[in-house]
């Protein structure tokens, strides 16, 4: 019994040790009352951000010269992380809105 | 530019002056909510005018945008009135702000294409300046009940940002 038990937490161990370095994330941003929260974000390429928009307004986070996602009232968005670098965005419609991404590679 | 200026003059006036319409007395909550709204009306019906009349694609995404922000908070104010009982009151403070709109809607009609552009952005500007300063500095420390004021303050939040949507048309327009 309790060796068996023990074979079974090995292996549940060691899957988790061989995902968990490849396994993509999701990183969740919340807005509410125009602010992006947390404003700073540290990502690696491949995980994704959800931004979950709680206003009534329509906002989006738009990477300067680069990606935008368009967030509805009361919807969410996802963005891809592709390339590392080090980003800035705002909403294009309240630009004083702002947010920070950091992907490594 | 001059009448512009005046009666945007007046509107301060009347907003902060101890001898303006509101006296030497705060206003109270039924009429912060009335002035409230009364901006947010104004600046649908300057969008309104803007996307009936502008062929520039930055500018009606712009007029848009206002119409759908401040119909959404326009929305949340009125469901906050009917929640606390409260019944906006009519006040001289609305009243100059919607008679300056007014004079503001005539004197945008008599232009179009670029010039309209430019007084419309402009004033959208210096509209959004004008009732920003109103929040900060009277109808945010004046409100009494803490929806209200907390409505307010996310308000503020939304027409700074739109202000600054307007400053970067603008600079686009240039």
């Amino acid at each position: 019994m309790l060796p068996a038990r023990a074979a079974i937490l090995t292996l549940l161990l060691g899957a988790a040790a061989v995902a968990a370095p490849s396994q993509a994330e999701t990183i969740r941003v919340t807005i509410d009352r125009l602010v992006y929260a947390p404003a700073e974000i540290q990502a690696k390429v491949g995980d994704e951000i959800e931004w979950i928009n709680k206003d009534p307004l329509v906002h989006t986070a738009t990477v300067k010269g680069g990606a935008e996602v368009l967030l509805p009232a009361k919807k969410s968005g996802r963005l891809l992380l592709q390339e590392p670098g080090s980003f800035d965005y705002i909403c294009r419609y309240h630009p004083n809105m702002k947010g920070h991404i950091t992907v490594r590679p | 530019m001059t009448i512009r200026l005046t009666t945007a003059a007046t509107v301060i006036a009347l907003l902060f002056g101890a001898n303006g319409a509101l006296g030497a007395d705060k206003p109270t909550d039924p009429q912060i909510a009335h002035i409230a709204y009364t901006a947010g009306v104004i600046d649908i019906e300057a969008a309104k005018q803007a996307i009936a009349t502008s062929k520039n694609k930055t500018v009606v995404e712009f007029a848009e945008s206002m119409v759908r922000d401040h119909e959404a908070v326009n929305k949340q104010a009125l469901d906050l009135v009917k929640k606390l009982n409260v019944t906006p009151e009519d006040n001289d403070t609305s009243k100059a702000l919607s008679q300056a709109a007014e004079t503001k809607r005539q004197e945008l009609a008599k232009l179009s294409g670029a010039e309209f552009d430019k007084a419309y952005v402009e004033n959208e500007v210096a509209y959004h300046k004008q009732v920003n300063g109103a929040l900060e500095t009277l109808l945010i420390p004046a409100a009494q009940n803490s929806d209200l004021k907390s409505l307010l303050e996310t308000g503020l939040k939304l027409f700074e940002g739109h202000q600054q949507h307007a400053e970067h048309v603008a600079a686009e327009l240039k």
